[in-house]
This record gives C-alpha cells, structure tokens and sequence, in this order.
C-alpha cells in the first residue's frame, strides 16, 4: 500500500504539451478517479504513474519512491486496460500466472495466489478457458483477477467497463469498489462518465485541456465547483448558467428581473443553478417560459427559457408537474445554492 | 449462392471433373510410367494402366545408381540434400525475418526507417538478378558444393520479413504494455507473446518456404559441380540428357514421384495450420 504523488508533472509530445504542470497527493488506500472530456490527458496521466509514458518534466512517487525512470514492472502496480489486453494464447491460468512466473514465484505459490483470486471473482470454472471463450464481463474479471494476483501497491485502471453494457457496468462498478476496500489498495481509475466518477471515487481529479480543474470529494465538486467547467460537468442535468450584473448585493439577470445575492461582487458576473435547487415559487424571481416537460416518473424535467429572453433553462421538479406551453413558472432559488462565477477566468466568486 | 438448379448443378460438376482430371492426368501419367519396365516405355502408344514393376523401379532409383549407367548419387541422397536445403531455407528465413520484423516494429533505433528501406530494396533483387555477384561472393568463401552455399543466398530476403511486419502491426500495443507491467523483457515477450500469436502466420511461411527452396533450380545448378551435392529437383533435368540412350522414363517418373512426396507431405501435414495463418485477421 502506498501513497501517489504527482508534483509539477508535465508531459509533451514534440512541441505539444498535453499536461500541464498536474499536482495531486493521493493517500494510500484512497481510491481516485480522473474524469474529464475525451482527449483532456486522462490516459496520458494514468500512463505516465504506470511507467508506460515518460515524464517530460516534474515528478512520481509511489510511497516514499521516486519513479521517473523505473520500469512499469519495477514500480509496483498492476493495470486493468479498456481491452483487457488479455494475452490471447494463454488460458486464464496462464495469463494471471504470468507476471509471477516471470517474478520467479514458487510454482505451489502462484497457484495458490491464482486461485485465491479466482474465488473472490468467481472465475474458477473458467481458469483452463482460453480468453476469446468468455464473455466481455468474464474477460474484465480475468483482467482483475490478473492485477490481484500480484498483489501491488497500486491499481491502475483506464476505462475498464467501457465496452460492457450498462447493466453490467453498474454491478461491476460496485464490484470493484469492494475490491478495492477490501484489498486497501491505492487505485487510480480513469473514466469520461461522471457519474462512475461519482459513485466509485473517494475524490475526483477533473482533468480538462491538460490542467487539473479541481481535485476533491463528489460533494466538494458537486457543492462547490471551483470552476465553470467543473459546474457544467458535475452533476445531471448539467447546471443552468445565466449571464447577470452584480449590484448593491443583486443580481440583475437577462430579462431585468433582480434577485438578492452576489454580495459585495460588481460587474458582470454568470450565475450557476443547478436544475434540482430551482423551487416553484409564486413570488420567485426566475420567471421561465414553458417548453416542454419531461416526464420520469419521480420527478419532470422542464425545459425552457428564461421569460422574455432565449436563455435556456431546465428545470428538476419533484413528482408530475405540467403546464401549457408558453405559459409562465416562478421559481427561487435559495441563496447558499446559487453559484457565481467570473465569466472571463471561470473561476468561483465566493459570496 | 444457394439455388436448386439441377441443370446448373449437373454442369458445374462435370466442368469441375473436367478441371480435375486435366489436372491429374499427368500426375496419373507420371505414375503408371513409374510402373512399368524400361522397354515398354518406348513403346507406343504408352500405357494409360499401371504394370508391375512398381517395386523393382522403386529399389532401383532410390538405391541403385538411378539410371543405369550414369554416374549420379542415389536418389536418396539428392532428397536429402533437397530436404536438407529446403529446410535451411525455411528456417533459416523464418528466423531471420521474425527478428528483423521484431527490431523494425518494436525498437526505436538510429537510422531504422534506413534499414527497413534497405531490406525494402532487396524485395527488387532476386536471386535471378544479382546470380553473378552472389556466385562470386559464394565462390570466394568457399562455400560451393556445400549446403551453406546452396541456402543462404536464398534465405537473404524481404518478403518474409515484411509479412511478419504486417503480423506484429496488428498486435494490440496494450498487449506489449501489459507484458511490461508483468515484467517481460524484450526477448521474453518475443518469445512469450509474439512467436506464439504468429504461430500460424510462421507455418503459412513454412509452406511457402520449403517449397519455394526444394523447387530451387537455377542456384543449385550454379554451384554445385560435386554429384553428391546434386539436388532433386536439377537431377531430374540431368537425367533426360544423361548419356546417349533414350530416356528412362519408368526410373525419371520414379524420381519425379519421389520428389513430389516431401511438398505434398508438408502441405497435407501444415494445411489446417496453413489456411489458419492465411486467413485469420484478428488476434
Ligand atoms: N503519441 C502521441 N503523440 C501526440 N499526441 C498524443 C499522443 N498520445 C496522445 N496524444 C494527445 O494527448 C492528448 C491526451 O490524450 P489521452 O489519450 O490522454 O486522452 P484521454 O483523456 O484519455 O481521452 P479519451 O477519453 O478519449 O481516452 C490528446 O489530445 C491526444 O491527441
Ligand atoms: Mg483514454
């Protein structure tokens, strides 16, 4: 078991850099999750921690280890690909073997450790199975069971439920979570699914363009995202955003109306809500214009703008609600869940 | 295409028939003539139905001296010299090829776009082309009338190399950074991990190969004056001119046959494999 820390970590291909200065302490058993939009440096990091990718500039150390030029193989981690990259000649046995053959492990020992973790996957009648011969899901196990048996300090995954259908993503994501408890294992785990983000992280690195928007607990960046970014991205439906001026302690939004809030801020400033915290209210002060509504059962989704402009609104309401389109809805919302934000950095005014 | 057409059936059939008994006749040709005694074969018309001298021509070209008065080795021995230059050949391309492929695909190295460009050259010259060159080189390191010089000129070439390029291509790097987080090094990998995913792409290659060397007539030629040296394949043209007699037809057939049976042997035996390494694509 180890800690993980990244510090000032940079990584460029040629003249391209793709990380950009990444700081980040994760403790040891804690499990983490990078989340972010394709192609904002999510692999490319994970990679870096497994030693299959050099570090152009700053540092990784795994427990008190420097790892900058260590062989994957010396650093101590295993890694769960999105593909499995199960080796296809070899059973199940032999691929889980594999790695302790090489380590010149006891023979009576890595069968020992095979079928341990067998069990605790439940993979035991397929351990003379050749890897084509199993299912998507028995293959991901396999890929598990082969990161277990080496028992490292720290797991590495990188999408590894991808290419499993929702229902199994979701029995598995649990699965893994109880691993990972169990074993008390650091793990890092790459996702662009925020809400497998949500549900499996202790905390969250939201990577976007190769900077670290916010690094914290689901809560942090669902109460108080650092950023516009991280508002957008954290919570579904994504937050509403509405340009407003900040004055004397309101906000003035699109279409004239005032609301309290905003503090001792002036200027320009973009107002965040979230769709849940909007409260039907009579005497609200966001007036929305009835578009459409979305029924799902527990609760209706209503889309539409904000009156008088074409801002668009979504509103979560508890239970079924429906009005005639066109017609008008007021809703408040109450002032410890309106988020501010400067409109050119992005960054969170705290009120 | 599945469609019950009897008339179309009927002629697809006799025009596959038509095909295959051109095909064989003069296989079948070539084994009624191994049948029979030497004079009869003078004879015309030349007979369409085996004799019964099968086994006499048999102990004659494979023991005897083949035909009778020449003095070439025994037919046994020029199969084994075939075989034994088939074999060098195959193998030694094999292995020459998958470590070449092994460096381009795998290793970053100074000038390695170079070196595959040279071994790109190399598919241009033949050993048709560069025979003098090649003849000179062999000859001045003393290698005629040996199996060395019989096989290593032929095993330098691109082809096979390029097919295993194409083979390493399509492994999944992941499967190269799996093996490295498991611990494997670069020659553990290779034997590990990529000889046996190319297994049925190198017995493709084999087929290939051994044909290609026992089939060789134009070297052997060249460089061997030594008749224990002679190959199969050269000795069966020698033969038709041997002397100033009328050929021998039953003892050529019988050589002829004989040194059908190695080829056939490793494509019937290799086939499945064969096929496999031909037509599968995914790893
Ligand atoms: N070998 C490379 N050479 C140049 N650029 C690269 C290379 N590998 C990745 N990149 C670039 O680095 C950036 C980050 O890639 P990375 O694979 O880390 O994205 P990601 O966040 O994992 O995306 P995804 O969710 O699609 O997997 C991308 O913009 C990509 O184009
Ligand atoms: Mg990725």
């Amino acid at each position: 078991m180890a800690s993980i820390t990244l510090k000032d970590l940079v990584k460029a291909y040629g003249q391209i850099e793709v990380l950009h200065h990444v700081d980040g302490h994760i403790h040891d058993g804690e499990f983490v999750v990078i989340v972010g939009p394709s192609g904002c440096g999510k692999s490319t990091l994970l990679r870096m921690v497994a030693g299959l990718e050099t570090v152009t500039a700053g540092e990784i150390s795994i427990g008190d280890r420097m790892v900058n030029t260590l062989e994957p193989a010396d650093r101590d981690i295993a890694m769960v690909f999105q593909n499995y990259a199960l080796y296809p000649h070899m059973s199940v046995r032999q691929n889980m073997a594999y790695g302790l053959k090489i380590r010149k492990i006891a023979k009576a020992e890595i069968a020992r450790r095979v079928e341990e973790a067998a069990d605790i996957l439940e993979i035991r009648p397929y351990l003379d199975r050749k890897p084509r011969q199993l299912s998507g899901g028995q293959r991901q196990r396999v890929a598990m069971g082969r990161a277990i048996v080496r028992d490292p300090q720290v797991f590495l995954f990188d999408e590894p439920l991808s290419n499993l259908d929702a229902k199994l993503r979701v029995q598995m994501r649990l699965e893994i979570r109880k691993l990972q408890q169990r074993l008390g294992v650091t793990a890092i785990y790459v996702t662009h699914d925020q809400v497998e983000a949500m549900t499996l992280g202790d905390r969250l690195m939201v990577l976007n363009g190769g900077f670290v928007e916010q690094f914290g607990t689901p809560i942090e960046l669902y109460d108080k995202p650092a950023t516009l970014f991280v508002a957008g991205f954290i919570g579904s439906p994504a937050m509403n955003f509405l340009a407003t001026e900040a004055a004397d302690g309101s906000l003035v939004l699109g279409n004239g109306a005032r609301m309290a809030g905003g503090g001792s801020t002036e200027g320009r400033v973009t107002l965040g809500v979230r769709p849940e915290h909007l409260v039907a209210d009579e005497a609200g002060d966001i007036r929305i214009t009835v578009g459409l509504f979305e029924h799902l059962g527990a609760n209706t989704l209503l889309h539409g703008t904000l009156e008088g402009t074409t801002s668009e609104l979504i509103a979560s309401l508890p239970g079924h609600v429906s009005a005639a389109p066109g017609s008008v809805m007021a809703f408040s919302v109450s002032a410890g869940l309106a988020h501010l934000f400067d409109p050119e950095t992005g960054t969170r005014i705290e009120t | 295409m599945i469609e019950n057409r009897p008339i179309l059936n009927l002629v697809s059939h006799l025009v596959l028939i038509l095909g295959i008994a051109i095909v064989a006749l003069p296989i079948w040709i070539t084994f009624v003539a191994a049948t029979h005694d030497a004079v009869r074969m003078t004879q015309a018309p030349i007979p369409m139905l085996p004799g019964g001298h099968f086994w006499a021509n048999f102990k004659q070209t494979l023991f005897g001296a083949g035909l009778s008065g020449s003095e070439a080795a025994p037919v046994w021995r020029m199969l084994l010299n075939s075989l034994t230059m088939a074999m060098m050949i195959a193998v030694g391309k094999i292995a020459i090829s998958l470590i070449s492929a092994f460096a381009i695909v795998y290793f970053k190295f100074p000038f390695r776009m170079g070196f595959f460009w040279m071994i790109f050259i190399t598919l241009m010259l033949p050993v048709e082309v560069r025979i003098l060159p090649t003849f000179e080189v062999v000859a001045d390191l003393g290698m005629l009338n040996s199996y060395w010089g019989l096989s290593i000129p032929l095993i330098a070439s691109a082809t096979a190399t390029f097919m295993f390029r194409q083979v390493f291509l399509t492994i999944p790097d992941e499967l190269l950074e799996s093996a490295r987080i498991d611990g494997a090094g670069p020659l553990r990998f290779f034997w590990d991990i990529l000889i046996p995913l190319s297994r049925t792409n190198i017995a493709a290659l084999f087929v290939i190969l051994f044909i290609y060397g026992w089939n060789q007539y134009l070297w052997p030629l060249l460089i061997t004056t030594d008749a224990d040296m002679t190959t199969i394949v050269m000795s069966i043209k020698q033969m038709l001119e041997a002397a100033e007699q009328s050929p021998q037809w039953n003892i050529i057939m019988m050589t002829a046959l004989l040194a059908m049976i190695p080829p056939v042997f490793v494509v019937v035996a290799m086939q499945k494999l064969f096929v496999q390494g031909l037509t599968e694509t995914d790893k």
